[in-house]
């Protein structure tokens, strides 16, 4: 492979990390602390009984956040930003013939186009749902203060004291699985777009179902699999 | 030289082209011409290994049967062909010089430097100096197809196809573009085909024209004779127009 193709299809790969990392950055943060905030008003309303210690809350939304708020709602939410952005970029290129002139060129459409998005998405969507994890639980933290619900040291306690190490890495495996399903089945559905405007929405709109389906099964089959 | 032996592509129960034959010869503007549906797209996508055709040949320089290569073979030999598209096909994500600049960074081993000087020769090439920055939305519709024919151009293609260089342009910037296909395709010894129904392009560059009607080669001549053939549903075709009736009467007259 020659220097200069080895660097465009670097550069390529790092375009689709930035587009795919940074640009859904802010989504993530507004709905990261958002989601940390509703998890510790509603869980401390579930927990009212003078029976229970109130660090259970810090508990109960560490784990949610780690477990399943983070990586699945995350995904599930970045499905829709990714997903819809990568099949109609994908489907524009077919329709306006980008993808034949590649062809034309001699250059492998799919494996410069598709690859780097594959690749791109598998390692930021853990990314990303690193920072919503842990935005959710400093949120859950602020607003039980604030709403003087509990104390930071009662959420810490109650974080730390019923805290698994493996939930994080299983956490990161559910991430890794999404993001890649959310770029393969995007690439997929866009890459193998015909027709014109029209079908590249359907291809957009075709790619956030089925990748909002299939995260949904593999976060059963993964739990099923590794608890 | 490329020549198309008994080319047929089906799709379903619809024939879409039916045994056809042609050679292009270098260094001419050949033209495939007839109505929209009879085939012309069809035939140059198969040409170009975009479609597979159902049964024939495409004869690259007389011995390459580019139709039975596999996909790896081909990309070799369209390494040698440059092709205009009929909306230029630019890439989005890329300005002017990205665009053209693109082919030799994926095949050579050229020096950036070396590079951009090429780039800067066909841009000049085409009339387009000092646009390298711009991105393609920012360029209007014959800017676009001159930059399609700089990327096309900038590998040194011995094959050049232009699919309908001419839609969606005014008639003086589609006459420079004609102008500047036969420059290029003279000056380079290019092997040119273009898919066109213009007829101001027939008339002003095809020095080999064949015509399809119903996706079979229904005639083949040159822009001397196109208009003096007694074929009937070419006359159909090049005629349909009162303005050029009047012209025919007047030739004939």
């Amino acid at each position: 492979m020659h220097l200069g193709k080895r660097s465009i299809y670097w550069n390529e790969t790092l375009r689709q990390c930035v587009d795919i990392g940074v640009g859904s950055l802010v989504i993530v943060i507004i709905f990261s602390l958002f989601l940390g905030a509703v998890l510790t008003v509603q869980t401390a309303y579930q927990f009212t009984t003078p029976l229970l210690s109130r660090s259970i809350i810090g508990s109960i939304v560490t784990n949610t956040a780690i477990i399943e708020m983070a990586p699945t709602v995350t995904c599930l939410i970045l499905a829709g930003k990714i997903g819809s952005s990568i099949a109609s970029e994908l489907g524009t290129m077919r329709i306006t013939e980008q993808i034949d002139a590649l062809e034309m060129m001699g250059v492998n459409s799919a494996a410069f186009l598709v690859l780097p998005k594959i690749i791109a998405g598998t390692f930021m969507v853990p990314l990303l749902v690193m920072i919503s994890g842990f935005l959710q639980i400093w949120m859950g933290l602020v607003v039980g203060v604030i709403t003087d619900v509990l104390s930071a040291e009662e959420f810490m306690q109650g974080s730390i004291q019923y805290f698994i190490p493996f939930t994080v890495t299983f956490a990161l495996i559910k991430a890794t699985t999404f993001g890649f399903i959310i770029a393969s089945v995007a690439s997929y559905l866009g890459y193998y777009t015909s027709g014109g405007a029209l079908e590249v929405g359907r291809s957009a709109t075709q790619a956030v179902v089925a990748s909002c389906m299939l995260i949904l099964l593999w976060d059963y089959l993964l739990a099923q699999m590794l608890l | 030289m490329i020549e198309v032996r008994g080319l047929s592509k089906i799709f379903g129960d619809k024939v879409v082209l039916r045994d056809v034959s042609a050679r292009f010869e270098p260094a001419r503007t050949s033209l495939i011409i007839g109505a929209s549906g009879s085939g012309k797209t069809v035939l140059m996508k198969c040409m170009v290994g975009l479609m597979q055709p159902s049964s024939g040949q495409v004869l690259y320089d007389g011995v390459v049967d580019f139709v039975s290569l596999p996909e790896s073979e081909r990309r070799k030999i369209r390494q040698q062909i440059g092709m205009l598209f009929q909306g230029s096909a630019l890439f989005d994500s890329m300005n002017v010089e990205q665009n053209v600049m693109f082919p030799l960074t994926m095949f050579t081993n050229m020096t950036l430097k070396e590079k951009l000087h090429r780039v800067n020769e066909c841009l000049e090439r085409v009339n387009l100096s000092n646009t390298n920055r711009l991105m393609p939305s920012e360029l209007s519709g014959g800017m676009k197809k001159r930059v399609g024919i700089a990327r096309a151009i900038v590998m040194n293609p011995r094959f050049l196809f232009c699919d309908e260089p001419n839609s969606g342009l005014d008639p003086q910037t589609a006459i420079r573009i004609d102008e500047l296909i036969r420059e290029i395709t003279l000056e380079y010894r290019i092997t040119t085909i273009i898919n066109t129904h213009d007829l101001n392009s027939v008339i002003g560059i095809g020095d080999y024209v064949i015509f399809l009607y119903k996706g079979r080669k229904e005639w083949e001549g040159d822009k001397h004779t196109v208009l003096r053939s007694d074929n009937q549903a070419l006359n159909e075709f090049v005629f349909a127009s009162r303005y050029f009736r009047e012209i025919r009467d007047q030739l004939v007259g």
